[in-house]
């Protein structure tokens, strides 16, 4: 397929008993905002944790970029152009919000086996991370420990890194959790600009989030992909409105 | 970094540059202050791992014990002459470092922990069972070492400016370190490893290259112990002699090398000041130790910091 950018293919993960990834298979295309949802427990992060590397599956092929990259290590993934921000907000705290975006930056240009030269004074770290802060309305906050942002902003954050690594696919796990309406809207309407450049795999629990921004929609349940469409088509789907939907939007 | 994390070691390179002339030019004091300082490079580099990249080794004095015992095997092949000596202590601790952090590096936390003393321990007693070398009984050192065949060390004024001048050099190259994107790299999979290796960084190497570097500073700093006492034991190498190295970068502040300096400092001679007062003195600097872990969370530098 031309375009696709990320393919899994019957992804299986067990853990013990229980089958958490059953027989997934999805692709993902530059350009498109894939979104997966599922109720609680259905095995959407787990899922990210195996696309990005914090988990091996137990079968199955993950090809990113034409390459299998199934057991490659988290690091090398990121490297290699597949970025994640993580549903619990993980910055580093002591750093300032610059610093956090200039170590991603740091990741893909030159060595970072360097002693001396001050890393805080490096033009041309800071100057990628301050466009990737800007991306996301972070400017103005750049040099405040990273600690101290508000929650909004430390999703705003997290994307700002995500972006800094220069990717071609962004794994995105719930973004807009914990947000206000007003930084909701406007991660929103950032994560809509960014679209065209990327492959975003969205989890969000915010449905009128996903059928707005997704392109197309895999809803996952127990571990397998109960069905996959367009959000007109999953909105009318049966199956669906029973296992998920039904519950709140009925 | 703030103007007075730079500011106070300035202070306390003058105050070191300046003792001799200033009543403390005896040959006591100048041991002393000579013990100290090598102490504080010694606490220096153990800073780099605990305070910058969060790996807290109870092995340190094996690295001081590998660099003093570099000496002992040089002099015994009556080698003497500083500028292979150096090179060769720092080298060998650097090694050891290498060899033994490749593995404990593998592990964390605790365990981490547990596997420096045990290397450290095992150092230890490698040491005392050289018995060309004196084993438990030590080697006497006859001379120090000799630079371009100069016997200027043996000078107590020459040899404490030679410590002072290590001394700012591996603060320096520490702090350098610790500013780079090197050092970058270290803090940030110390505060949130599963970040770091988002981003795309493998933390084992920068962590072992720390462990490598600190191993070689630790070294230096044993072979100038070694030349200081002009003696060299296994007692160097005692798991003690690391838990104080630990203490003293805890004591000093974990938030650069000039917190173990300072650390490293008062700890030497606080210790010889009660040493003086009451052989008794242990039970003084033991509740003294606690108080300074409860009630100065920061170390000295976190006090200096907030006054």
């Amino acid at each position: 397929m031309a375009n696709t950018l990320l393919e899994l293919r019957a992804l299986k993960k067990r853990f013990g008993g229980l089958t958490v990834t059953d027989d997934v298979s999805l692709d993902l295309r530059l350009g498109e905002i894939h979104a997966l949802i599922g109720p609680n427990g259905a095995g959407k992060t787990t899922l990210i944790h195996q696309i990005s590397g914090t988990l091996a599956p137990d079968s199955g092929q993950i090809i990113f970029a034409g390459q299998d990259v199934t057991r490659l290590s988290l690091a090398r993934r990121a490297r290699a152009g597949l970025a994640r921000s993580f549903q619990i907000t993980s910055i580093i705290p002591a750093f300032s919000a610059m610093q956090n975006v200039a170590l991603a930056v740091q990741a893909r240009s030159g060595s970072s086996f360097r002693f001396f030269r001050p890393a805080n004074g490096e033009a041309a770290l800071n100057d990628q991370a301050m466009q990737a802060l800007v991306e996301v309305g972070l400017e103005t906050r750049a040099n405040t420990l990273s600690a101290i942002l508000s929650h909004g902003e430390k999703r705003q954050l997290e994307l700002a890194v995500a972006l800094a690594m220069k990717p071609r696919v962004l794994l995105l796990d719930e973004p807009l959790a914990g947000t206000g309406a007003e930084e909701a809207e406007r991660l929103m309407r950032i994560l809509g600009e960014l679209r065209a450049r990327y492959g975003i795999l969205l989890i969000e629990h915010d449905m009128p989030a996903v059928f707005a921004l997704a392109d197309r929609i895999s809803v996952l349940a127990q571990g397998r992909i109960i069905a996959r469409g367009t959000p007109n088509e999953i909105r009318a789907d049966k199956a669906v409105r029973d296992a998920y939907l039904g519950e709140d939007e009925a | 970094m703030r103007a007075r994390d730079h500011l106070v070691p300035l202070v306390i390179f003058a105050a070191l540059a300046a003792a001799p002339y200033i009543g403390f030019g005896q040959g006591y004091s100048l041991t002393l202050l000579a013990r100290a300082m090598i102490f504080g490079i010694a606490a220096i580099s153990l800073s780099l791992l605990v305070g910058g990249a969060g790996l807290v080794s109870l092995g340190q004095a094996a690295m001081l014990g590998v660099g003093a015992y570099a000496v002992v095997v040089l002099d015994h092949a009556r080698i003497t002459e500083a500028w292979m000596v150096v090179p060769a202590g720092i080298a060998a601790a650097a090694f050891f470092a290498l060899v033994t952090g490749a593995i404990a590096i593998r592990t964390s936390g605790v365990h981490f922990i547990m596997i420096t003393l045990a290397f450290g321990q095992m150092a230890f007693f490698t040491t005392s069972s050289l018995s060309i070398y004196g084993g438990d009984d030590g080697y006497t050192l006859y001379n120090r070492l000799e630079v371009f065949g100069s016997r200027a060390l043996e000078n107590r004024i020459v040899f404490h400016f030679t410590c002072l001048g290590l001394l700012i050099a591996c603060w320096a190259l520490v702090q350098a370190l610790l500013n780079s994107r090197f050092g970058r790299v270290l803090q940030a999979a110390r505060e949130n490893e599963t970040r770091t290796r988002a981003v795309g960084f493998e933390p084992y190497f920068y962590r072992l290259s720390a462990y490598v570097i600190a191993g070689g500073i630790g070294g230096l700093a044993g072979v100038l112990l070694a030349n200081s006492a002009e003696f060299v034991a296994p007692a160097y190498l005692t798991w003690q002699r690391s838990g104080d190295l630990l203490f003293m970068v805890i004591l000093g502040g974990l938030a650069g090398p000039h917190g173990a300096l300072m650390g490293a400092l008062a700890y030497v001679l606080i210790e010889e000041w009660l040493a003086k007062i009451t052989e008794h003195w242990r039970l003084i600097f033991g509740p003294m130790l606690i108080f300074c872990v409860f009630f100065m969370r920061g170390g000295i530098a976190g006090l200096l910091r907030r006054g």
